[in-house]
């Protein structure tokens, strides 16, 4: 067992928690080796407590990394659920195929992506990872594996795609990528000076750009920022065929001291951020452009031992503009700004997920380091202006939400419950429904 | 210039599995042998994605060795002929069990040592006679000193590996090349039980070694590299010294 399976990216700490790690999971006795409760383990990137589970234990997927099909003409790709979506990118890729959602970071497992029904830029055309999963194979823990699709199992499909670990252990996934030509991407920056112009810009680009997000110095008076659009380059001379690295280049080394991010360097580096991205159009390596924060190995230590909070919610417009704007201000008047604040605007599409977290409207992600109860109360006053919107808060991020707020933004969780595995919890599970543990 | 063609004898291990992904990657033709036809058809599809031209398989059990001769003839008709051959099957026994128990004892020097000394024997002759290739197999830094915590198991590597440098010997107007891999603590299944610490490394780092070593034609290995010099401190302490230490 290492040490990190006993936190998860934000550093929350499980109690008491033990890890196997199977080297096969063809069989149930290969996987369920003790008396539980079980939870599935992908790469921790998790922020909150989804991937923790006191008193019980972990079935880490690492070992499950197998690739099992490949079709290169229609992109069609089967893997174990360990399998990485960094090592999914170093096949395909010199392929000719790109992963057709993709988080902010590739160090992530496919079932993790599918467990959380994983968004990303591209979310207003092409939803969220869940609805490029054609098919799955669910270990349940009575041994039984249940292939799921919209044709076969259809209801545990839907409640395992955004099923945060619950429903039984993804064993293997299909899923469809989609081609690309070369490994860059033409970008274009565009600084705007408030969220209302924001949301134009964006919904003036929606028609033509693949990707989409925008990044907000909430330091700022009128929340200036930089909306980024994107698409693949395409390129007439056949697909491009380097090889991909995927390592970071640089770590953390170890935690840092809680007052190097402080108000000061904070509100620096989003400064200095806005003059050096604001009007760069230019083609940008893949890397690059969706995961900038991979380039830094371990960068959740630069919050220290205490760790930190995400907060990422949706809240539809017009209002979410203004819900936005309040939760900023909150923070502002607090004088705890977000190191990165990150906004986007979902489109429709929907998810086959039914606890799925994206929902057509303006998404704000920001992070805060933990400096215990002020903290928590800023998020509950956050939280109130969400479900007064009839928004929803994201459970990959979240080590906090009260269970009024998660019935209030799951409303389908009664019948997910229903699906799920009998020997299977999590931190998150216990706390948001209040079942003791 | 054609594919290579690389044999790998108990490739459901972990460090096995890392190195054939290395050969996976560059082409190769893999033939597998292991003791469960489920994952080595899970290894089989997996190199295939990887990269593999090929991959058969073959269900072996060690145990089974005096059949060692019939069973690579067998293996040498579906691959048609091989370049490398990795032997990777072993086990960590228990030593306190192997105290009480003389079958136990033999029954692991069986599978790690003469097992293996078996199949080196045939493999020997066949490359012999090919005139070239390589020869690879994974011993252990635990074969170079006996320890009271281990000596079951380090007898055992210990011995597979002067049986490598006699054959080395033997081989070399040949043109084969033999090569000694000794780990250090890699984090496998076998060591699952283990608190890992520093000197801990990856399955990953330790067949990625194993593919170097193998291209490199190197003679004997430490992996990570760092054992090398670990292991001349250990093996110098005098004997009379070295007794009194709880190791
Ligand atoms: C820098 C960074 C950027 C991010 N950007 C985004 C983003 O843009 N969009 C986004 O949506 N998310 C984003 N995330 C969140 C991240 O994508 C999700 O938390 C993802 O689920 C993490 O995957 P993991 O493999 O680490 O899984 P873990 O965190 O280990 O587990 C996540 C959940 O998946 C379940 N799970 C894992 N494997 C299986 C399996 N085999 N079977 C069943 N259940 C399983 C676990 O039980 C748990 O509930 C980001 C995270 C980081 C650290
Ligand atoms: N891990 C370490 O720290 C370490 C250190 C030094 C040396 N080594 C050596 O490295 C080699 C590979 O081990 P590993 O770490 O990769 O562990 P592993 O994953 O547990 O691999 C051991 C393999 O040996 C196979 N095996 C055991 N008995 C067998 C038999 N009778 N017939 C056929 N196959 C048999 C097992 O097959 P099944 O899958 O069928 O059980 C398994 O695939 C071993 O020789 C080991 O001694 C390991």
């Amino acid at each position: 067992m290492s040490a990190g399976d006993q936190e998860s990216w934000g550093r929350v700490r499980a109690e008491a928690q033990r890890c196997h790690v199977p080297r096969w999971a063809d069989k149930g006795a290969q996987v369920f080796v003790d008396d539980g409760p079980y939870l599935p383990r992908g790469r921790g990137r998790s922020y909150g407590d989804s991937c923790l589970v006191s008193h019980g234990t972990l079935i880490a997927t690492r070992a499950l990394d197998h690739f099992v099909e490949f079709d290169t003409e229609t992109g069609r790709l089967r893997a174990q659920a360990g399998v990485g979506l960094d090592a999914i990118l170093a096949l395909v890729m010199p392929r000719g195929w790109f992963l057709p959602v993709t988080p902010g970071t590739k160090f992530v497992s496919l079932g993790g992506a599918i467990a959380n029904d994983v968004h990303g830029k591209n979310h207003h055309v092409a939803g969220t990872f869940g609805r490029h999963v054609r098919r799955l194979s669910l270990l349940r823990s009575s041994g039984e594996s249940m292939i799921c699709s919209e044709g076969e199992n259809p209801e545990l499909y839907r409640a395992s795609i955004g099923g945060l670990g619950l429903t039984g252990l993804i064993q293997w996934a299909e899923i469809q990528l989609k081609p690309i030509s070369t490994y860059r991407i033409v970008q274009e920056a565009v600084p705007f000076s408030d969220l209302t112009e924001l949301v134009a810009l964006s919904e003036a680009a929606d028609q033509e750009w693949e990707y989409t997000v925008a990044w907000v110095d909430c330091f700022s008076r009128r929340r200036r920022g930089v909306f980024f659009r994107g698409r693949h380059l395409e390129s007439d001379a056949g697909h491009e065929t380097g090889e991909i690295r995927t390592e970071p280049r640089i770590s953390v080394p170890m935690d840092m001291p809680g007052i190097v991010l402080n108000r000061l360097s904070m509100k620096l580096f989003n400064a200095l951020y806005y003059r050096a991205e604001r009007g760069r159009n230019t083609t940008v390596d893949f890397d690059r452009f969706f995961y900038p924060l991979d380039a830094i190995g371990h960068w959740n230590r630069i919050y220290g031992r205490k760790g930190f909070y995400q907060y990422q919610c949706v809240v539809p417009l017009p209002e979410g503009t203004e819900v936005i704007e309040r939760i900023l201000q909150l923070a502002e008047e607090r004088r705890t700004g977000s190191f990165l604040s990150v906004v986007k605007v979902f489109g429709d599409i929907a998810s086959p997920g039914m606890m799925s977290f994206p929902r057509k409207g303006l998404t704000l992600a920001l992070d805060f380091p933990n400096r215990g109860q002020p903290t928590l109360d800023m998020l509950e006053r956050f939280d109130a202006l969400v479900r007064e919107a009839g928004g929803a808060v994201y459970p990959a991020k979240d080590a906090r939400m009260s269970r009024e707020s998660f019935v209030a933004y799951y409303p389908r969780w009664r019948e997910f419950a229903a699906h799920i595995d009998p020997a299977f919890s999590s931190d998150f599970w216990r706390r948001v429904t209040g079942v003791a543990q | 210039m054609s594919a290579r063609k690389i044999l790998i004898l108990g490739a459901t291990s972990a460090i096995a599995e890392q190195a054939a992904r290395c050969f996976a990657a560059e082409g190769a033709v893999l033939h597998l042998c292991a003791r469960s036809q489920v994952h080595l058809e899970q290894l089989a599809a997996d190199l295939r994605v990887r990269g593999a031209s090929a991959v058969t398989t073959s269900v072996f059990d060690a145990g089974g060795y005096v059949n060692a001769n019939q069973q690579l003839t067998d293996i040498l008709i579906q691959m048609g002929h091989a370049d490398v051959a990795l032997i990777a099957w072993g086990t960590l026994p228990d030593q306190k069990a192997c105290e009480q128990d003389l079958e136990k004892t033999l029954s692991e020097f069986v599978t790690n040592a003469t097992a293996v000394i078996a199949w080196l024997t045939v493999l020997a002759g066949y490359f012999e006679q090919r005139g070239g290739g390589v020869i690879a197999a994974i011993t252990s830094v635990a074969g170079m000193r006996g320890r009271q915590s281990n000596y079951v198991y380090g007898a055992a590597k210990g011995a597979v590996s002067l049986y490598l440098q006699g054959l080395r010997n033997r081989l070399y107007p040949a043109g084969v090349t033999v090569v000694d891999i000794r780990p250090g603590f890699v984090d496998t299944p076998m060591t699952q039980a283990f608190r890992k610490g520093l000197l801990w490394a990856s399955a990953q780092r330790v067949g990625q070694g194993i593919y170097r070593a193998i291209n490199r034609r190197r003679q004997v290995v430490y992996l990570p590299w760092f054992w090398r010099w670990i292991m001349l401190v250990i093996t110098r302490i005098p004997e009379s010294l070295f007794k009194r230490l709880k190791l």
